[in-house]
């Protein structure tokens, strides 16, 4: 269980921090004035359903503001270890490199739950004047959860190959946009790497869940894309065997 | 209790250990000395096991630090020589942290953490962050973390570097303090630190072991004799044949003349302190004593002379540019 050890005292050195509070304050204003917003596009413009109108446009928005904020939390996980070179210790403990890459996962995505669970102040707020059926908006958290934990793994990852914080972002950045803008060129590829690149995109598979739709595959594609950028991270970890420490 | 058997490490085409075996008993505590570059840290790292060795094998305390590396890595406490510790704790919690993370339960890893605080002398900062505090005590707080968990092995690397001297009599005393109870690796550069608290001394060299041995026979072995320098104000030549007159010197050199001075190297038999002698031949010939002191050995001469006195197929060059 020394991932807990890990993980806690991560999240100690988190909540330590000022940036901390910067980036759930950011978070939580951005996404407390889009379901603002959303909600008075969907009063006057109305929709078919809550579903299409209101939740869908929430989540699509709140996945913008979580894919600018995340990679600004997983750039020190393990960058600043290896700057400070406290890394070089915890690999003479007791402990196996799956578990620090798991821990600093878990401090990550528990810190991405305290950024979440504020933003339900506005439906629950909502739901008291007007109460509407709950579940397309549980699955769109879901969706929230499993694409917070892509962008999670993709930035620890990127964080166990460099120790600069900055380049860790910007790189971070760049892969999630990447895998954001893969399908949008539709007409220019040709049809068979379109529907390859169709299965790889984040977020055609986060789609279905802003309109309350939990499918086993799309659930299946995010916890194999968080699996692989863990599996990516522990290699990387290992790659100081012949690679040296500084 | 340290098993190093035939440890070869390399990154890439670079060769940064070859063939190092040694073993540590017990209760020892043995000086690892090489000058800067030798190859001390990679060796300390593939012991405490931060990453495997290329070809060989190390036990702690008869656990494969490879193949059974959680039980090896229980038994070791690590200094390294980058003291790297989390700047944004206080020093307690960082122990008890520590303990956690060497498998200890909550309250036992506070309990150790509080009796390590004490032996490196920290208790008037265990509330501070460390990020506020001196370098001097990172470097304690290096130690006590090593300490923590009782690991019967500790690999200390490069200990008192960057110390004040007071600090570095503080850190010998806590370390020869740990003789008989734990197996002490000790790498340096220095070498008065391991004659002052080594039982052995393994030294290395370019990746090599040049050799294993207590501090004594080593001396004995690089220092067959006593070497006295001295400026004189007088004829070189006369001065040079009037110095080897004196009893119990063997030979000497001159270093330099110029300006009516001359510049001489007298070897004298080991352990003995010719410089009155050599005064007075001075000054009873009306000549001007200028200098006169006993050179010690620099390290740069210790490695020199090993590696001439090595056998040539474990040495195949001899080095010219050693930093001292």
């Amino acid at each position: 269980m020394k991932f807990l050890v890990i993980c806690r005292r991560e999240l100690s050195s988190v909540f330590g921090a000022f940036i901390a509070y910067i980036l759930l304050a950011v978070f939580l204003l951005l996404s407390g004035y889009f379901f603002y917003s959303d909600l008075i596009f969907f009063i006057l413009f109305g929709g078919f359903t809550l579903a299409t109108g209101l939740w869908q446009f929430f989540f699509l928005d709140m996945r913008l503001v979580a894919m600018l904020v995340l990679p600004l939390v997983t750039m020190r996980l393990l960058a600043e270890e290896k700057k400070l070179g406290t890394i070089e210790l915890l690999w003479t403990y007791p402990v196996r490199d799956g578990e620090i890459v798991l821990g600093k996962f878990l401090a990550a995505w528990l810190f991405f739950i305290a950024m979440l669970v504020p933003t339900g102040i506005g439906p629950l707020v909502f739901y008291h004047y007007q109460p509407y059926a709950v579940a397309p908006v549980l699955a769109g958290y879901l969706g929230m959860l499993l694409l917070g934990s892509a962008f999670i793994a993709c930035g620890l990852f990127v964080s166990s190959l460099t120790e600069n914080q900055v380049v860790c972002a910007m790189v971070t950045y760049g892969i999630l946009v990447l895998f954001w803008f893969i399908t949008w060129n539709e007409e220019a590829g040709m049809q068979e790497i379109m529907r390859l690149l169709l299965g790889l995109s984040l977020f055609d598979r986060f789609f279905n869940f802003t309109r309350g739709v939990i499918d086993t595959k799309d659930v299946a594609f995010f916890a194999m894309f968080v699996g692989f950028f863990l599996f990516l991270t522990w290699q990387s970890l290992a790659a100081r065997s012949w690679r040296g420490v500084r | 209790m340290i098993a190093a058997e035939r440890l070869t490490k390399r990154f890439g085409a670079f060769t940064a250990i070859e063939d190092v075996s040694f073993e540590v008993g017990a209760g020892e505590i043995v000086g690892f000395l090489g000058p800067n570059g030798a190859g001390k840290s990679t060796t300390m790292r593939i012991l405490a096991g931060v990453f495997p060795p290329t070809r060989g094998r190390v036990r702690i305390a008869g656990y494969d630090v490879v193949a059974d590396p959680l039980r090896a890595r229980a038994r070791v406490g690590y200094f390294p020589e980058r003291v790297s510790v989390y700047l944004d704790m206080t020093v307690a919690h960082y122990l008890t942290y520590v303990g956690e993370m060497k498998g200890l339960r909550r309250r036992e890893a506070r309990r150790q953490g509080a009796a390590a605080l004490e032996s490196c002398g920290l208790e008037a900062v265990r509330q501070r962050l460390i990020g506020t505090l001196s370098k001097g005590f990172r470097q304690r707080i290096g130690i006590a973390q090593a300490l923590t968990g009782t690991p019967s092995v500790l690999l200390l690397d490069e200990p008192t570097s960057g110390l004040d001297p007071e600090q570095v009599a503080e850190m010998r005393a806590l370390i020869r303090g740990l003789r008989h109870e734990r197996t002490v690796l000790l790498s340096t550069h220095i070498l008065p630190e391991v004659e002052a608290i080594c039982d052995r001394v393994i030294i290395i060299h370019r990746g090599r072991v040049l050799a294993l041995d207590t501090p004594a026979n080593l001396n004995r072995r690089v220092r067959p004799n006593s070497v006295v320098q001295v400026e004189v104000r007088g004829p070189a030549a006369e001065v040079a044949r009037t110095l080897g007159d004196v009893p119990g010197v063997l030979a000497v050199h001159t270093d330099a003349t110029g300006n009516g001075t001359v510049a001489l190297t007298v070897s004298t038999a080991p352990d003995r302190d010719l410089r009155e002698a050599l005064a007075s031949a001075v000054t009873q010939n009306g000549w001007g004593l200028r200098e006169l002191r006993i050179r010690a050995l620099t390290l740069e001469e210790i490695f020199l002379s090993l590696v001439a006195t090595e056998p040539s197929e474990t040495i195949d060059e001899i080095p010219g540019d050693l930093p001292a």
